[in-house]
């Protein structure tokens, strides 16, 4: 079978077909001590799965426990119970193969935008002229050849996206996660970077995990939809999304009625939650 | 009238631009004009101040020096040296040991805490013990160190390098606890080792800490070259302070920290190059972009 390390084999693999790009959580539970030294759940008991180079978008409501969950299928985190099997193989630390687009801005500020895109292939031991060009071959698909030697602070916030969303791809990931990766950003640039995200998806074809608050978005792009209940945070529906591919562009699917109804049957099911979740914190600092 | 209005034509708006650059220039430069008059006003105030009391006799010469007599005594010093050899020589001593001090110091310092700043157990283990010789007044150290080693250079290069140390050794290691968490989870997620983390990740973030003791560390660094060379020498600046001291010449102690100061100038103006270099990633300060030091 596939090595764990297929991620060097071959410029544009055909991953889609491999298990080796299939994301398994079982029973995932996590819990955290409180500063006062409570046991809080954060996540109970969640359970999905996402097929090799299916693009999944996770909702619910704040504080749920998404993030959470992203971090142990990263290997940052080990899970109090229940598991992460990526290509069935459990996660236990940071995993080969693995990308991921952070919630937070999480560019290295000393390093130019070229040396933020290298460090994927610099840590991975690619010599340094290959990882170079790489590096500004990724740079010119998300945009932003001509902006190599600057530093992020340089940049405007949809810039530092599109970095990292390089940074992100260039190891050709067989699993791609992203924590709402254009969430600070506004509507038409989030738009129009949805819609590169999906021509470079379909490039190389990861599974990917997409957590998004923005149910259009969540539509637009996956081919199934997570949603999860408030804290603790579990899985409450799973929708599957059958608008054709490719979709192209993401402002115009929003149209077809296909797509307002799968809309509506989701926010049916997360509005309940997020409005639970929001009576909670309301109710907590009152 | 207003440079932004969208409404005037192009060539009035390209003139009101001008003039405005103009005016904003000439202001600039009143103000630098202004700073520079205030600057050597206050020279002028202190300096012919000291000189008329001490002239007048309000205040003796004998104890507090006389501006005139002190750079009498430094030309004096500079020409026909001191009874241990040439001035310059001592002068090269002292910067010999700080320099060397500095250096070893400043290397230790990063280098424990980096480690301790990287390791949990090493510094729950190792914190309690630098807290501890942290603790004590470490100029004392330079009679241990004389008497350890004798009157040669390296006890004052031991005690300026135990000064710096601390200095440094704190702030990397609070500088490598600062690391963004997210920027070291990318770092992580990306699969840098442990080493790479320290390399791409621990260190520059923690450089603008390391840097900025930098500079207080390089006074530290003579203050532990001069106290040592006070305590027992046969060359170097403290050795001609002391004399000095002992022969009633304030004039001369005054001329010899004169020295001093234009060394740890330099030496703070070549750090402040080292951190423009190393630092160019940030971005300028709002009071760094605005003022016009
Ligand atoms: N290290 C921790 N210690 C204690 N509690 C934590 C910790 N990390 C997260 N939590 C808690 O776990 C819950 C889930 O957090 P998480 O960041 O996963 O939420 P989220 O679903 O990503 O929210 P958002 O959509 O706002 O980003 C929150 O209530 C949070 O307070
Ligand atoms: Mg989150």
């Amino acid at each position: 079978m596939a090595s764990r390390n297929d991620a060097a084999v071959g410029p544009v693999a055909e991953k889609a077909g491999q298990d080796s790009a299939r994301v398994e959580i079982s029973g995932l539970t996590k819990r955290f001590l409180t500063p006062a030294g409570e046991v809080f759940t954060a996540l109970q008991d969640v359970s999905f799965t996402v097929e090799p180079g299916q693009f999944c978008a996770v909702v619910g409501p704040t504080g749920c426990g998404k993030s959470t969950t992203l971090s142990m299928v990263s290997g940052l985190d080990r899970p109090s119970e229940g598991s992460v099997r990526v290509g069935g193989r459990v996660v236990d630390r940071v995993t080969d193969g693995v990308s991921f687009m952070f919630q937070a801005d999480a560019l290295l500020p000393w390093k130019t935008v070229l040396g933020n895109v290298l460090m994927g292939p610099v840590f991975r031991g690619v010599p340094k002229q290959q990882a170079q060009v790489s590096a500004r071959d990724w740079l010119r698909r998300v945009g932003l050849a001509g902006f190599e030697d600057r530093y992020p602070h340089q940049l405007s916030g949809g810039m530092r996206k599109r970095v990292a969303m390089a940074a992100a791809l260039i190891n050709e990931p067989r699993i791609l996660i992203m924590d709402e990766p254009f969430g600070a950003l506004d509507v038409q640039t989030k738009a129009i970077m949805s819609t590169e995200l999906l021509g470079l998806w379909e490039q190389i074809r990861p599974s990917v995990i997409f957590i998004t608050h923005d149910l259009d978005e969540a539509v637009a792009l996956a081919d199934r939809v997570v949603v999860m209940t408030s804290s603790p945070g579990s899985v409450k529906a799973v929708f599957d999304i059958d608008l054709p591919r490719p979709r192209g562009s993401v402002q115009e699917i929003r149209f077809q009625p296909r797509f307002i109804e799968l809309q509506h049957q989701i926010w049916d099911s997360l509005r309940e939650e997020v409005e639970r979740a929001y009576a909670r914190t309301a109710g907590g600092t009152a | 009238m207003s440079t932004t209005s969208a409404v005037s034509p192009a060539p009035v708006e390209g003139s009101a631009q001008l003039s405005a650059r103009t005016a904003a220039r000439r202001a600039r430069r009143r103000r630098v004009a202004l700073v520079w008059a205030g600057r050597i006003g206050l020279a002028v105030l202190v300096i012919g101040g000291w000189q008329a009391f001490t002239t007048w006799g309000i205040v003796d010469p004998f104890f507090f020096g006389q501006p005139s007599g002190i750079a009498k005594r430094l030309a004096d010093l500079f020409r026909h040296g001191t009874e241990f050899g040439s001035f310059y020589a001592n002068i090269w001593t002292t910067i010999q040991e700080a320099l060397v001090g500095f250096a070893v110091g400043a290397v230790a310092g990063v280098v424990f805490g980096v480690a301790l700043g990287q390791s949990r157990f090493l510094a729950d283990v190792l914190g309690p013990y630098i807290k501890m010789v942290n603790a004590i007044p470490r100029i004392v150290l330079g009679s241990i160190f004389i008497v350890a080693f004798g009157i040669g250079v390296l006890p004052k290069i031991l005690l300026a390098a135990v000064l710096v140390f601390f200095i440094v050794f704190f702030n990397a290691f609070q500088g490598v606890r600062e690391v963004d968490r997210n920027i070291l989870a990318n770092a992580r997620v990306l699969g840098a080792s442990q080493l790479q983390i320290i390399r791409h990740v621990t260190v520059p973030s923690a450089l603008t800490w390391i840097i900025a003791s930098l500079h207080s560390a390089f006074g530290f660094a003579i203050v532990g070259a001069l106290v040592g060379e006070v305590l027992g020498a046969q060359s170097g600046l403290g050795l001609v302070i002391k004399t000095a001291q002992n022969n009633f010449d304030p004039n001369g102690v005054f001329a010899t920290m004169l020295v001093i100061s234009v060394i740890v100038l330099g030496a703070e103006w070549l750090i402040g190059k080292l951190e423009h270099r190393l630092l160019a990633w940030r971005p300028p300060a709002p009071s760094e972009a605005s003022s016009a030091l």
